[in-house]
């Protein structure tokens, strides 16, 4: 009897340092499998459109491979105890993307219009960018909470980006919608990187003033009604989405920042009240602001009848605002793939001519890859959603919470919008696909909110540092009847 | 704050599902009926992806393919070529790369491009073997001896078409218009293609030659509807033989009316027998026996025959026209093919194949099979009963006396001899406000061998627009058209 209590009192005897596994080798592992999937898909294309495996296979693979090792270097130096599939999940759809890039590259129908050509490579070096922001986080961001510092500035700065396509002489409009800045020669949508600055200004305000806001309410018809100085911030943060969406005419980067906000606003408070409110204003907003702008009347009647905007589009009709049969081609794109898709490099999605690489792009790949690709794409995309939610959970601080469900969610909410978008889910708005899609500031800014996530992970799966050698040890055993 | 948090990981979830649900719906629901949508341009890419399979005429392709010149933006591999394309026009329609498809072109379109389901299995074995897709053909039933004496006979009388049939299945032998075009000359999408369309087109072309004259064009049949009339007194027992006196005045006023129905020339009319009205072709005797069955009888027997309905041959004809609900000399008129009455050549094919083949009318159809790429037949098409016009007694009245009519009548040209029996009927038709249009040239008939078999029956019918008014009647311009193309079937047998 004597001998199993002891047994016992030796396993509580300290809190252990054993802790969590750091998942290093897992994460390597998989890795592999994340540079292996592409390069197999890139060989694919080759043989598909040049009947020859391309020559830069070798090239691409060594490119990819070390970018990514590079990455996992440097988790594993300065964030061990980080979630081991963010980068490995990133890494594949980053990969998938150059590989179906490059596909588009060889289409001369594409090329004739200066859609594609030499975009892969530029993509590649697009991505040495993000993984390099993405080292540059992981080093220099010892720890998170130092962002909340920075709450304030972080609102101007979100501000200031948010605005900047506005400034004329520096905004580009681009099919109709303003949410591009061009810097000597490149083109920039400052609304991708906004996203984590404002994520990081919601996160540290709610933070501060969650009690505020969740405490004083009064109750109404079973519902906790804030009092009216507290409504103060969502209304301003309406305000600048209306704001965006009226003079960027853009609902996507609009409907993502009011999200992002209420997703927080409702973790922080626990009142589902303002999911309520969230979900009355945004659609006061979107249904006001479409009843007198016609770019946005356009994308809702592509959305309700694609084949009205295909045939419009066709025959040239001039009415002020420019008609697409892009959503229409992408729709025959999908349909067309079925349920095994024609085989990459096999389909002929750049009939959807502009934007067949970027907005568009996952119409390539649920012609080529199918049902079976296009789900497990997606399923992607809600794994890296889960791996973040779960380092919100875990997380043990209200700013590591609160910006790892802000970054997250607001990552779901793109992915939806786009692919929602593409698929005639929801009405089309010019946003990409995080990963996939042709474009800098999108692969670069999802680079930088992956090692954001990684590091929140990494300090919340950290074990506890081993208290010091305590004197007293034996005298505060716990003694189990 | 972890409730919340649980709570949006679920909301994010429904936004996953919903997107898989999406997907879903268009990659599988929906996925057919995208993939085949006529403005889904893959369908075209598809079409000319490999070199599409041919339209076979007694064992010999009239179509070809042939690799379009690459100016790299091309994304379709191959067009489509004819052999005599005007000739074949009215039975293979066009295969164009800009302007879409036509008639077996399009209807058999699948079996060409070799996408059609019954293909599947092989088209998996080429797949895993590596071999490229192939077309399967289709199998006309036409004669080319024929089609070429009938669009040689139209091409030397102006516009007009023909159409052949085999009594006893329904076979088409013959089918052409005239002008026709060549679909060779718009298969491609260049510019030149593009002209060659246009011009054909019938804003630009007052002649329409792409119109299909013999299923999409209805003309008043004339005389040769008498042969209709002729079926209805016998099939309702008004007259019960050929011989019999039809007690018609001369001149005879149209009931209700005081307008006297006037004969072409002074034709011996009064109180013919059938035989004998038939063989001069009286309005008289004919317009009173459509008079005294009535409306309802008349209809009744145009329809059997294949009056107001479309057939689909597979190609679709337009639908003949006898109108309901006429008085009776309206019911006069339509009797001896005038006032609405209209019938498309394959129409008169059909009525007077249904009197070659004893009362007994088949379905005209000229698709013979549909075979796979390695020549094993996927469908083949039977013969087929649609109805029973008249009796055999009365079919047999009937050609007795259009046997008559060629032996001794207005339908002499269309003599053959060694052997061969024809029966037949001319027909001019007047049209046009008071009659001021040129009338149309009819002649229907068919050709009966020693041993009581017959092989063909033919309806000719030419629009001649210089000729004189005087000179078009149906056995000047038409019964030797359906001459050389009865001769042409005649020969092929032998």
């Amino acid at each position: 009897m004597s001998s199993s209590t002891q047994s016992t009192t030796h396993h509580t005897s300290t809190i252990g340092a054993i802790g969590a596994p750091s998942r290093r080798n897992t994460e390597l592992a998989m890795l592999v499998f994340a540079v292996a999937i592409p390069m197999f898909a890139y060989a694919n294309v080759g043989l598909a459109i040049n009947n020859t495996v391309p020559p830069g296979l070798l090239a691409y693979g060594v490119g990819l491979g070390l970018l990514a090792g590079v990455g996992h270097l440097v988790v594993r130096k300065f964030a061990p105890y980080a979630d081991p599939l963010l980068l490995p999940l990133a890494t594949l759809l980053n990969g998938l993307g150059l590989v179906v890039i490059w596909r588009l590259d060889q289409s001369k129908l594409l090329q004739s219009i200066d859609q594609a050509g030499s975009a892969a490579p530029r993509q590649l070096l697009y991505t040495a960018m993000g993984i390099a922001l993405f080292v540059v986080v992981l080093i220099f961001l010892k720890d998170h909470r130092v962002l909340q510092r920075y709450t304030y500035i972080s609102m101007v700065g979100a501000l200031i980006l948010l605005l900047l396509p506005l400034v004329p002489g520096l905004g580009a409009n681009i099919y109709g919608a303003k949410i591009w800045i061009s810097v000597a020669g490149f083109s920039i949508q400052p609304g991708e990187f906004a996203k984590i600055v404002l994520a990081i200004f919601f996160a540290g305000y709610l933070m501060v003033k969650r009690d505020a806001l969740a405490l004083a309410s009064r109750r109404f018809m079973g519902l906790y009604l804030p009092r009216g100085r507290d409504l103060g911030p969502i209304l301003v943060v309406w305000g600048i989405s209306i704001v965006i969406l009226v003079f960027e005419t853009d609902l996507g980067t609009s409907l993502l920042f009011f999200g992002m906000f209420v997703i927080m606003l409702y973790v922080a408070t626990e009142r589902t009240s303002w999911i309520v409110f969230g979900l009355l204003m945004s659609a006061v907003g979107a249904v006001g602001v479409a009843s007198f702008e016609p770019h946005i009347q356009t994308r809702v009647q592509a959305w309700l009848d694609p084949m009205r905007e295909f045939n419009l589009s066709r025959s040239g009709v001039h009415d002020g605002v420019m008609h697409s049969e892009q959503l229409q081609q992408a729709l025959w794109a999908f349909g067309s793939g079925g349920t095994l898709g024609t085989g990459l490099g096999q389909g002929h999605s750049d009939l959807i001519r502009f934007a067949a690489n970027s907005d568009f792009i996952l119409a390539t790949f649920g012609e080529e890859l199918g049902l079976a690709g296009l789900m497990a794409i997606l399923l992607v995309y809600a794994l890296i959603v889960e791996r973040g939610v779960r380092t919100a959970l875990a997380a043990r601080d209200p700013f590591g919470k609160l910006l790892a469900i802000g970054l997250s969610g607001a990552f779901a909410l793109q992915v939806f919008v786009v692919a929602g978008g593409v698929m005639g889910l929801i009405p089309l708005t010019g946003m990409t696909m995080p990963f996939l899609a042709y474009g800098g500031s999108s692969v670069i800014a999802n680079w930088a909110l992956i090692g954001i996530l990684l590091r929140i992970s990494d300090t919340a799966r950290r074990p506890a540092p081993s208290p010091a050698p305590n004197p007293d040890a034996e005298m505060t055993q716990v003694v189990r009847p | 704050m972890n409730k919340p948090l649980r709570r949006i990981a679920i909301f994010c979830g429904f936004l996953v599902l919903a997107l898989l649900v999406r997907d879903n719906w268009l990659q599988y629901v929906k996925a057919d009926s995208l993939k085949n949508d006529e403005h889904n341009r893959r369908v075209t890419i598809d079409r000319y992806s490999t070199p599409r399979g041919d339209i076979l005429v007694g064992g010999d392709p009239i179509t070809g393919s042939t690799e379009t010149k690459s100016n790299g933006l091309n994304d379709l591999k191959y067009k489509r070529t004819y052999k005599d394309g005007p000739m074949w026009a009215p039975v293979t329609g066009y295969a164009s790369q800009a302007f879409d498809a036509s008639q077996l072109e399009k209807i058999d379109d699948k079996i060409l491009t070799g996408n059609d389901d019954r293909l599947f299995f092989r088209n998996t074995l080429d797949m895993v073997t590596g071999k490229p897709k192939q077309g399967g053909n289709v199998v006309t039933t036409l004669n080319p001896a024929a089609q070429k004496a009938a669009f040689d006979g139209l091409k030397g009388r102006g516009k007009g078409a023909v159409v052949a049939l085999e009594p006893s299945t329904g076979k088409i032998l013959a089918l052409a218009s005239y002008p026709s075009y060549d679909p060779s000359s718009f298969a491609g999408n260049t510019n030149a293609d593009a002209d060659a369309w246009n011009k054909l087109q019938k804003q630009n072309d007052p002649n329409d030659p792409m119109l299909n004259r013999a299923l999409r064009q209805t003309y008043p049949p004339g005389s040769t509807f008498k042969v209709v009339t002729a079926a209805a007194a016998l099939e309702n027992g008004l007259y019960t033989s050929a011989e019999q006196h039809t007690k018609s005045p001369l001149p005879w006023t149209m009931p209700g009316t005081n307008t006297e129905l006037k004969n072409e020339g002074n034709l011996p009319c009064e109180n013919a027998t059938m035989r004998e009205a038939l063989r001069v072709s009286c309005n008289t005797v004919f317009g009173k026996i459509g008079a005294d069955l009535g409306n309802d009888k008349m209809l009744e027997e145009a329809e059997k025959f294949g009056f107001n309905k479309e057939q689909f041959t597979p190609v679709r004809s337009n639908a003949s026209v006898f109108s309901k609900d006429m008085n009776k000399s309206q019911t006069a008129m339509s009797s001896i093919g005038q006032f609405n009455t209209a019938a498309t050549p394959l129409q008169m094919a059909m009525v007077v194949s249904a009197i070659a083949n004893d009362g007994k009318l088949m379905k005209p159809y000229m698709v013979d099979k549909l075979q796979s790429p390695n020549l094993d037949t996927l469908e083949q098409t039977d013969p087929e009963e649609m109805s029973r016009p008249l009796s055999e007694k009365n079919a047999q009245i009937l050609q007795s006396m259009m046997e008559t009519v060629v032996k001794d009548g207005t339908g002499k040209n269309a003599q053959m001899g060694n052997g061969v029996t024809v029966g037949g009927k001319t027909g001019t038709a007047q049209h046009g406000v008071n009659n001021a249009g040129k009338p149309y040239a009819w002649f229907i008939s068919y050709a009966k061998m020693s041993d009581g078999s017959s092989p063909v029956a033919v309806a000719a019918v030419v629009e001649d627009e210089n000729a004189n008014r005087g000179d078009i009647s149906g056995g000047g311009l038409a019964a030797p058209i359906a001459k050389s193309v009865m001769q042409a079937v005649v020969n092929s047998r032998q």
